[in-house]
């Protein structure tokens, strides 16, 4: 590969992007840079099934935000946009598994809505892994533990996600 | 802008020795809105309490932040503190420090900057609270119990007993169900018609309880508390209200050749008929299929004998409205469809029987007065062999349950027992795959068929009946104890055949917005803690529609499922949660997305006059009923206008939230 080629290449261009972005980042080197999750939860399963987590003191990184809704199917996907916009790194969508949903269907809805708004933030470069849908039960407090640990050691991976974030929002 | 306070709990050491709540607490001092910010060891203690509510007034706040243990936990707790201290209960927020913070992170230098942020967010939302009133819906005391079985009958009479007025909708002529076909009941081998008609009778006389037969609900609206239901009243073509019951019409039918269903077809009924001689109401029906004036427009017999004239070719079906409060489901069971078990030769010969079938031939009441005979020949069997496991346990769902249906086991022990009791020179052979004995008294009543009754168990399974020319069906099966194929020349052969819930149940399930399983039993709300309510508020079950059990079992659930519904009919108004959708007028286009995808029928259309910049305009729009709102908020989502919004759980609220969360 030549060098101009190197230097036009999309990852190259994301690259100089992301640096561009990050530059703006007041006092923070890369080192200090902890990423920006938000976790929502459905009331039901998931908060109960973190609660747990918090009796069993299955700890998790303090990284991980969560914000309590009625039902996964009440996530509508503007809240994910703007997370996004705000700088998030991640957001995970915790709801109760497939038929058990305390509202019979919410959680279907949560799962086909998610499809298709995870394709086009990856379309959009918000890789897929900085996405996610998790089915969590009230009774599954390690479940939790595990996938929060998991998810926020795919975003530490993934590094800072600066693709969708409006920068005059930073602060 | 709110006054809010924020108040930081220590728990004892359970947040305090990981989040430094001192700080947490002066970091609250500087948000917006806070007027107010302190920690103290135990919140939800009296004097945590008192603290909060003192403050309340002092300070006038008019939002509250407590920073303490998971709203699962003291949500309740804080809102009743504020509620007496004269602010709106909806005006406060937990900010989850402990389970979701003090308890997962190691020490002060993570949980504390996570305390903080947890409260932040915490007071982002509550400046967006706005009170909110628990609305008031009424309670109509009437139940309603669609079934008229052991399960719908026992449910009934216990509701009645406590005041309240029941109806019950029965399908068939006649109340009694199947406990009405058995002979005798294990393991105490009481007479099932014996216990079974006294209670019949009391059904018919209680004065709070009205019988409607030979009807099918129709439609059901409405909610919890305010059903409104249609009864479809098939027309009997005889007068209830006029018919004696004397029978007369019965004995001169001259039509004799329809199938008798209470019989399971082993037999013939006339035309007029009533299922069996105890049926309660005491009155015929006309089966328009067989009888002779409705096929020929002649004969008119049974009219010209009734002395009452109770009789009336030209009567219709009727539709009538009633309004219940609560809604029983009682519908129980049927016997699979024995058809696709070839094997077994069921279609082949009519001394293949299913276990139904036989207790109606044990009955004194049944097709041979209770004579034990085979249906060819009328002769008596000397050798018989009973099939466990028809249909249950079985993996191919074609043609089978993959569950088991609990009480095959016992009533096989019940019906070789009886048989030996009568005909002690009957061979009985078993062929199981277990026998399943849980109960009390059961496992005793199995061994005294084994040890003392001489009834064969063979452990093994029967892979075909061959019906033999001179009448007799050979039986191949195994012994897999002692390795060996067995091969009996049966003169009987007795199918243990699955139980299913009626098929009715999946159209019922529509109408009430029941969830059913893959059997097509109903779900309760909770398998374990709120075992005889469904997940329909309002909505309750009893009997064999929620899984397979045997009597006494349905009579205790009918008994839990009647205590529920008193306590639901004892209330006079009921609270509803104020957290439910609701419809901004100016967005809203009726589009009906929204009512699409509400589980709960929360949602109609109105026309509405609404001024829209000084223009008045009619529009459709969504209307959500409060009290069926369960507040998932599913609408909110799906509306493409975003004129659907949730109450506590708004989309501003939920905004904040996310933008407090990540301004750190």
């Amino acid at each position: 590969m030549s060098v101009t080629e190197k230097m036009t290449s999309p990852e190259a261009v994301l690259e100089r992007e992301n640096l561009a972005y990050l530059g703006d980042a007041k006092g923070k080197s890369e080192g200090e840079w902890t990423p920006k999750i938000v976790a929502f939860c459905c009331n039901w399963c998931s908060y109960a099934g973190a609660d747990l987590a918090g009796n069993n003191r299955a700890s998790y990184p303090a990284e991980i935000k969560i914000i309590r809704v009625p039902c996964s199917g009440r996530v509508n996907p503007l809240f994910i946009l703007r997370a996004f916009q705000k700088g998030a790194d991640g957001v995970i969508l915790c709801g109760c598994h497939p038929g058990d949903c305390h509202y019979m269907t919410g959680n279907y809805y949560t799962r086909r809505r998610m499809a298709l708004l995870f394709s086009m933030l990856d379309y959009l470069g918000v890789e897929k892994g900085r996405t996610r849908v998790e089915w969590v039960s009230a009774s599954e407090g390690a479940k939790f533990a595990a996938t929060m640990n998991e998810f926020a050691e795919k975003i530490r991976s993934l590094g800072r996600n600066v693709r969708l974030e409006d920068i005059r929002c930073r602060n | 802008m709110q006054r809010i306070g924020v108040f930081v709990c220590h728990c004892g050491s359970n947040i305090a020795a990981t989040v430094d709540v001192a700080a947490v607490a002066e970091a609250a001092k500087s948000q917006p809105g806070v007027v107010f910010a302190t920690d103290y060891t135990y919140m939800c203690s009296e004097n945590g309490q008192n603290l909060i509510a003192d403050s309340i007034k002092e300070y006038g706040l008019t939002a509250v932040v407590v920073c303490s243990c998971s709203p699962r936990m003291h949500e309740a707790t804080f809102r009743k503190v504020a509620d007496k201290a004269g602010l709106n209960p909806y005006m406060v927020e937990i900010a989850n420090i402990r389970e979701q913070c003090s308890w997962v992170h190691k020490d002060t230098e993570i949980g504390t900057p996570k305390a903080i942020s947890l409260m932040k967010t915490a007071v982002a939302k509550v400046n967006l609270n706005t009170p909110l009133q628990e609305g008031e819906s009424k309670v109509t005391k009437r139940a309603l119990i669609i079934g008229g079985g052991i399960a719908g009958i026992q449910t009934a009479l216990d509701i009645a007993d406590a005041g309240y007025k029941v109806d019950i909708v029965e399908k068939t002529p006649s109340i009694g169900g199947r406990m009405s076909q058995l002979d005798k009941t294990f393991p105490t081998l009481d007479c099932s018609s014996c216990i079974l008609t006294p209670k019949m009778t009391e059904v018919a006389q209680h004065e709070n309880i009205t019988l409607y037969t030979y009807s099918e609900v129709e439609s059901v609206s409405g909610y919890v508390g305010d059903f409104t239901v249609e009864i479809r009243r098939k027309a009997r073509y005889v007068h209830e209200d006029i018919c004696t019951g004397c029978g007369l019409c019965m004995t001169k039918c001259p039509s004799k050749k329809a199938k008798n269903e209470f019989n399971r077809g082993l037999n013939t009924r006339t035309a007029i008929y009533t299922p069996f001689a105890q049926a309660i109401p005491n009155v015929p029906v006309i089966d328009t299929e067989a009888c002779i004036h409705f096929r020929t427009g002649k004969c008119g017999i049974c009219a010209k004998n009734c002395a009452v004239q109770a009789i009336d070719y030209e009567q219709k079906d009727e539709i009538i409205t009633e309004k219940y409060g609560a809604i029983v489901v009682a519908t129980g069971f049927d016997l699979i469809d024995l058809k696709p078990f070839g094997e077994y030769a069921y279609n082949l010969s009519p001394d293949v029987v299913s276990s139904l079938e036989l207790e109606r031939i044990l009955n004194a009441a049944g097709p041979t007065s209770g004579h034990l005979q085979r249906m060819s020949d009328h002769r008596q069997p000397k050798e018989m062999v009973f099939i466990q496991c028809v249909g249950s346990r079985c993996e191919d769902d074609r043609r089978g349950k993959p569950y088991c249906s609990k009480i095959c086991c016992m009533y096989t022990a019940k019906q070789a027992m009886l048989i030996k009791d009568h005909y002690p020179d009957v061979n009985i052979h078993v062929f199981y795959i277990d026998v399943r004995t849980p109960g009390k008294a059961f496992d005793e009543f199995y061994r005294r068929a084994v040890e003392d009754y001489g009834v064969d168990y063979i452990k093994g399974q029967v892979g075909k009946v061959t019906p033999q020319a001179d009448g007799t069906l050979l039986v191949h099966g195994v012994d897999m104890l002692d390795q060996k194929v067995v091969e009996i020349n049966a003169d009987m052969v007795v199918l243990a055949a699955a139980v299913e819930p009626n098929p009715d149940i999946r159209k019922l399930a529509t109408m009430l917005t029941l969830s059913i399983d893959n059997n097509n039993f109903l779900n309760e709300a909770h398998p374990k803690l709120r075992p005889v309510e469904a997940a329909t508020a309002g909505v309750f079950m009893s009997g064999v529609v929620q899984g397979p059990r045997d009597i006494p079992e349905t009579v205790a659930q009918a008994g839990a499922a009647a205590i529920k519904v008193v306590g639901l009919l004892a209330k006079d108004k009921l609270k509803t949660n104020p957290c439910v959708a609701q419809s901004d007028e100016l967005y809203c286009n009726g589009c009906s997305v929204c009512q699409n995808v509400c589980p709960y029928g929360a949602i109609s259309y109105t026309e509405k006059e609404v001024r829209d910049h000084g223009v008045r305009d009619t529009r459709r729009i969504a209307q959500v009923n409060p009290a069926l709102c369960k507040g998932c908020g599913a609408c909110s989502v799906a509306c493409p206008s975003g004129a659907m919004n949730l109450k506590g759980f708004s989309n501003r609220q939920i905004m904040a939230e996310v933008d407090t969360v990540l301004c750190q």
